[in-house]
Formats: C-alpha cells, sequence, structure tokens
C-alpha cells in the first residue's frame, strides 16, 4: 500500500507541475490533453483550382478553443466575402486543431502542408505558435499570425509575421498610456507567473514605468493553480494605497478579480490589456462590477466605423456571437494577404516558396486599413512585427467606449 | 501587519480550507473503504457546480426580482439536484469503471481513475464550451459586519456547511448500520464479507456518500470563486487529495484537519512569503509532514501484510 501512495503522491505532484507548465496564450491550458483530430473548415470558391490555400492552426477544442473557433470564424467570413465578389484572388482556407499543444501543433502544421498549403496562417496561440513558425521559416511557407503574440514566433524568421501586437509591445503601449492620461499615482501589478504572454507584458511595463516615473507600489502573481483566491494580493495592494491597477492576464482570472475586490470593498481604477477582452461575455458575469475597468485593445466591436459594425453584423448572423478580438485579427489577416497578393502580383499557380519570396518583399512595403487599428493603418517591418496603434477602451454602461 | 489583517488572512484560509476539508472527506471516505485513489473526484465536483449553475440560472427567470423565494428556492433546488445527479453519477462511475476493476491490481483502477477524470473533463468541454461560466453564489454576495471586519456570507455558510457535515459523518459512521459495515469493509474486506455485510453495496455507497459531497463541495467552491470552467474541479481536487494525506488518508478528522491546515499555510504563505512561492511552501510542509509522519498528521500506521 504504501509504494501505491508515494506513486499516487508523485502523480500528483506532477500533474500540479504540469499544470504550472501550461501555456501562454490560454487560460485552462492544462485541459485538452486527450482530444479529437483536426476539424477542417473549408470553403469551396467557384474556380477551386484558381484559389490559394490557406491554412492555419489553432486550438479547435479544449481549454483554449474559445481563442482558437473565434479566429477560424473571423478567417472564414473573410474569405467568404472576398470569394463572393469573385475577383482574381481566391481563397480556400483550411483550419486544423492544435489543441493549444505544441506538439499537435507540428502534426497539424504537417497536415497543412500535405494538403498544399501555400500560404499560412500560422498558430492562434504563442506556444503552438512557436513551434509552426519555426516549420513555416524552414519550409519557405510564408505566415502571417492572427494573435500568437509572443515575440518569439516572429524572432529570426524573416517570414512570420503577427497582426496583434507583441506582448512586450502591450507593456509598452500601456504605461505610456496610463503615464499620459495621468491614470493612476499608484501603481499595483497582478500577473500570472507561470504565463509567457503576462510575464512578457509585465516585465517592459516595469521597465517603461521606471523610465517614465510612474510610481509601481508593488506586485503580485497567481498560477493557473492558484487561480481562484486574489484577496491576498487585493489586500497586499489595498495596504500599498494603490490607485491604479494593472492586470496584464485573461478575462477569467480578472473577473474574479474584480469580483473579490468589490467584496472588500476595494475601488482602484483597473487597467487590462487584450486579454480582457471577453469580460463582458462570460455567461452570468455581474457587468456592472466591470464597469469603469479600462483596457487597451486593437479592436473594439461597438466601434461605430462602417467596416466594424459589417463585420460584427456578419459575425452575429452567422455564428449567433458577438467577435472577440481574435476573430477581427484573423478576419483581418485575410484581407491583409488579399492586398499583399494583389500589390505582388502572385498566382495561384504559384509555389509556395516563390509566394513565400514575393510576399516578404511587400509586407514591409504595404500600409493595411483593418479593424484592428486606427485610421493610420497598419504597417510592419521586415522583422514581422505590426505597428498599429491600439485603442484605449473603457467599460461603459455594459459597453466599450473609446477613452479619447 | 497588524492584527486585523492577520484575522481577515485566518477567516480566509479557513474558508479555503473548509472547502478543501469537503473534498478531502470524498477522497479519504473511498480510499479507507475502497482502498483506492477516486482521481475523477475533482471532477465530479466540477460537474456539480455546473448542474447548479444551470438549475439556478434557469429558474431565477420564474421568479420577481428581489423576491424571498426568488432567492431561496433556485438556490436550493441547485444544491439538491446537483447532490443527486452527483451522486448518480458517482455510483454510476463506480459501477462502470471501478467495480470489474476489484480484484486488479491497485495500479490498474488508479489509473482508470484518470482517464475517468479526462473523461469528465473533456464531455463537459464538449458538453458546456471552454467559455467560463459566472456562478453567482448561492446566498448572495453580501457580507457580515463584526466591527471592522467584513466577512461575507459565503465564508460563513462554507465554514458551517464543514462543520456540519463534519458532525453527520462522523455519527453516521459511528452509529448507523450501514456507518459500521463501512468501516468493516475498511477494517478486513474478507471477514466483513463473511459475517454478511454485501461488500460491493458497501463500496457503491461509499461512492454515493462522496459524490454527493462533492456536489456540495462545488456548489461552495463556485460561490466563493466564481468562475465556473471544465477544468474548475482539478486543481482544488489535487489540493484536497494533498489535505487528505496531509491529514491521514482514511481519517475523517484527518482530511478535516489537514484541509484546513492546507488552506490557512496556503494563503498566510500567499500573504506573508511570496504570492509566488505560495505553492511551493503548501507542498514543502507536506513533505517535511510525511517526512516525521509518514502517515499523516491522524493515520494510523498500518504495518504492510507480507
Amino acid at each position: 500500500m504504501k509504494k501505491l501512495f508515494s506513486l499516487a503522491l508523485a502523480l500528483a505532484m506532477t500533474m500540479s507541475l504540469a499544470a504550472c507548465g501550461g501555456g501562454s496564450n490560454s487560460s485552462a491550458s492544462q485541459s485538452g490533453a486527450a482530444s479529437s483530430t483536426g476539424s477542417v473548415s473549408s470553403s469551396t470558391p467557384s474556380e477551386a483550382s484558381n484559389a490559394f490555400k490557406l491554412g492555419g492552426t489553432g486550438p479547435l477544442t479544449g481549454g483554449a478553443s474559445i481563442y482558437g473557433i473565434a479566429a477560424q470564424r473571423g478567417a472564414q467570413i473573410a474569405v467568404d466575402e472576398i470569394n463572393a465578389e469573385g475577383g482574381d484572388i481566391q481563397f480556400v482556407l483550411r483550419y486544423e486543431d492544435d489543441v493549444h499543444d505544441p506538439e499537435k501543433a507540428v502534426n497539424a502544421y504537417n497536415a497543412l502542408k500535405e494538403w498544399g498549403m501555400q500560404i499560412s496562417l500560422g498558430s492562434v496561440t504563442s506556444q503552438p505558435g512557436i513551434s509552426t513558425s519555426a516549420l513555416n521559416y524552414e519550409d519557405s511557407i510564408f505566415a502571417l499570425t492572427p494573435s500568437a503574440s509572443s515575440p518569439d514566433v516572429i524572432s529570426g524568421k524573416d517570414n512570420v509575421y503577427q497582426m496583434c501586437f507583441s506582448d512586450p509591445n502591450q507593456g509598452l503601449a500601456s504605461a505610456q498610456y496610463i503615464s499620459e492620461q495621468n491614470l493612476g499615482e499608484k501603481v499595483f501589478i497582478i500577473w500570472k507567473s507561470d504565463d509567457n504572454y503576462s510575464t512578457g507584458i509585465k516585465d517592459k511595463f516595469v521597465a517603461e514605468a521606471e523610465a517614465l516615473g510612474l510610481n509601481v507600489v508593488g506586485n503580485a502573481t497567481f498560477t493557473t493553480d492558484t487561480q481562484t483566491d486574489f484577496t491576498v494580493q487585493l489586500t497586499q495592494a489595498k495596504q500599498a494605497e494603490a490607485d491604479l491597477l494593472f492586470l496584464p492576464i485573461y478575462y477569467d482570472a480578472a473577473s474574479l478579480i474584480l469580483t473579490q475586490a468589490n467584496a472588500m470593498g476595494y475601488a482602484p481604477k483597473f487597467f487590462g490589456v487584450d486579454g480582457m477582452d471577453g469580460i463582458l461575455t462570460v455567461e452570468g458575469f455581474d457587468t456592472s462590477l466591470a464597469e469603469g475597468v479600462m483596457l487597451l485593445t486593437p479592436f473594439n466591436a461597438d466601434a461605430e466605423d462602417e467596416a466594424t459594425q459589417h463585420f460584427v453584423k456578419a459575425y452575429q448572423d452567422k455564428y449567433g456571437e458577438t467577435p472577440i478580438q481574435f476573430a477581427a485579427d484573423a478576419y483581418d489577416c485575410v484581407y491583409a494577404y488579399k492586398q499583399a497578393l494583389e500589390t505582388a502580383g502572385c498566382t495561384p499557380d504559384m509555389s509556395a516558396a516563390d509566394i513565400n519570396a514575393k510576399l516578404k518583399e511587400t509586407f514591409p512595403t504595404i500600409t493595411f486599413t483593418g479593424l484592428t487599428g486606427d485610421g493610420a493603418g497598419i504597417t510592419w517591418d521586415a522583422t514581422g512585427a505590426v505597428s498599429k496603434s491600439p485603442k484605449g477602451m473603457v467599460i461603459q454602461n455594459g459597453v466599450y467606449v473609446g477613452m479619447d | 501587519m497588524d492584527f486585523l489583517t492577520l484575522l481577515d488572512y485566518l477567516i480566509r484560509g479557513l474558508s479555503l480550507g473548509s472547502i478543501y476539508a469537503i473534498i478531502a472527506l470524498g477522497y479519504t471516505m473511498v480510499y479507507g473503504i475502497a482502498k483506492m485513489l477516486n482521481f475523477a473526484h475533482g471532477d465530479v465536483i466540477m460537474v456539480g457546480g455546473y448542474v447548479c449553475f444551470f438549475t439556478m440560472s434557469g429558474l431565477s427567470t420564474s421568479f420577481e426580482e428581489g423576491s424571498m423565494a426568488g432567492a431561496v428556492v433556485p438556490a436550493l433546488a441547485g444544491i439538491l439536484l446537483s447532490m443527486v445527479v452527483c451522486t448518480a453519477l458517482g455510483v454510476v462511475i463506480e459501477g462502470l469503471a471501478y467495480k470489474p476493476l476489484r480484484q486488479a491490481p491497485s495500479l490498474a483502477v488508479l489509473i482508470t481513475a484518470i482517464g475517468v477524470s479526462y473523461f469528465l473533463q473533456n464531455a463537459a468541454l464538449i458538453l458546456w464550451s471552454s467559455s467560463p461560466k459566472y456562478f453567482s453564489p448561492i446566498v448572495g454576495s453580501g457580507q457580515l459586519q463584526v466591527g471592522p471586519l467584513s466577512i461575507s456570507y459565503v465564508t460563513l455558510v462554507t465554514i458551517a456547511a464543514c462543520v456540519v457535515i463534519m458532525i453527520a459523518l462522523t455519527s453516521f459512521t459511528g452509529r448507523t448500520k450501514l456507518g459500521k459495515a463501512m468501516r468493516a469493509v475498511s477494517e478486513d474486506k474478507g471477514a466483513a464479507q463473511l459475517m454478511g455485510i454485501n461488500v460491493n453495496r458497501t463500496i457503491s455507497m461509499t461512492f454515493a456518500i462522496g459524490s454527493a459531497l462533492a456536489a456540495i463541495a462545488g456548489v461552495l467552491l463556485c460561490s466563493a470563486y466564481p468562475t465556473l470552467t471544465p477544468t474548475t474541479g482539478s486543481m482544488p481536487g489535487i489540493k484536497a487529495f494533498t489535505a487528505a494525506v496531509f491529514g491521514g488518508i482514511g481519517s475523517i478528522p484527518g482530511a478535516l484537519l489537514g484541509g484546513l491546515l492546507l488552506g490557512i499555510i496556503e494563503i498566510f504563505a500567499g500573504a506573508y512569503i511570496s504570492t509566488q512561492l505560495s505553492t511551493a511552501v503548501v507542498f514543502g510542509v507536506l513533505i517535511i509532514v510525511l517526512l516525521v509522519k509518514p502517515a499523516g498528521l491522524l493515520g494510523k500506521t498500518v504495518r504492510e501484510k507480507v
């Protein structure tokens, strides 16, 4: 019995460790270990032979599936629209499931490569994105990822581009925004220490805050397995007399922080980044708790402009939900591809490597106007990093409102 | 750090510990009687949370806003229904997955339990998707003001529930016929069978009770920490298992003691040492306790039969 016991104990510890080592972009990453194989979504344009084969991997099942499904749907809407117009550029889209797992992502990528993928949407989340982007580089298949935001996804690969901000850039922009708008005297950070995304943003934020003279009075951490009780962290923030809490984390944990802060009667300003997007869609969440929460995000489903409203309506009609930022990023990716392919003069009969060479030259030169970014447009530098302006949003009466 | 903050942390630790204790009771009872580790216990908690969530959100629309019945009926119905569903689920799991392995090596049962755990998580993912649900506390989000200290109702209910369950279980195993049968099976399966105790039924009964406790734990867990996802139960499950070992697995008072201590250590370590190290401190204490007392705090040292 004793032996079994020590074995079971060791097992429990390994399981908790495994839970700690979770991925970067997921809120509950340990879940999807056993799951189905790739689900395929493709749309057949009128001239199937005359279309670019566009492939991507993302978590379509498992704990992070909210992101993968959103990206797949966003891209699908863009592809359907472009194909319906019947121009020279047509796409066939195929998404493979990677369950937010770097190993499964490699299998998914290989399946896409065998299918004949000519251009790639990379991976939806960072951890798988780091593995698939290396293959994109090796195989000379151009990739533009909607949302794999780790700098490791693009570093050292001249043909992998990002549509989303990199993690450090979000930290940088947040610190600048808080300082410019004079939002807080004393800033306290609650971040998730087992998550690349959160750590990346927090590190850059702290560095930039120091340079700008922002007063960061303290920080506290949590991990996937301590993601239940935040009263300790909140008490620390309260005792440090922080008037602004910076939360570079995902919305599921943030909703708990808001609830527990409210229960404690502690009401600082809350400032989040793009992971906070989604907090209003949590089923059953009392959105009045999120009142006044500020966040930097590239996409706002309530924006007044025609392009956004058109996209949101198409998404709602088709899927019955309001799109999150991941959907908008993927939608933008497909349109950015359209523009780049047109500019470069690519045709669907070209090989992936030829398209890759052309796009590498073209992408740093184009200015793309899409849903995620302001009127000044979206540009890329040759490293693959994006340059666009984040939008400062504040939640008022249960909807996002622009802050400027 | 002033005394008031200390007291505040202590109450939070007690509340977290009470939840661990209720979950740990489920582990410890099943282990004590069936001599197996039911790793799917944490996921039964998650199912309990979901059942209560859907019952409450389904019923709350049919009552007037703010009415007394509207506050009480959905919560009660939610708890009862989740207990019924979880009890049924526990018995079904036991019957389908564990009963055929009664004579198999313990390792096979352990692996099966892990399999059941993943099955439940993935089934929940398919049924209810990974997007988090926000659970509104069963007793409202109000608080009791005791001098300068504010204690939420959820905390009070959690601690009270833990005490009541504890007393009920102790008298059940001590006084009732079925409870005595459980203890007999736990002592010696073969002898119990010879005395006319239906071992299989006793074990099923244990699973039923354990799973009903899991349902209560699920509702309390989600009331205190209100996001509900398919993986909600797994980490508290593992921590409660740790608590059960800490207190001495197989021992009911041990599970209570282990759970409470674990909760308090976790909160205090986060508050006074480092939030980054709190889990490491918890497991560190566990290792030290097991080095000094290998059977846990209140566990009996049983000699291995050769």
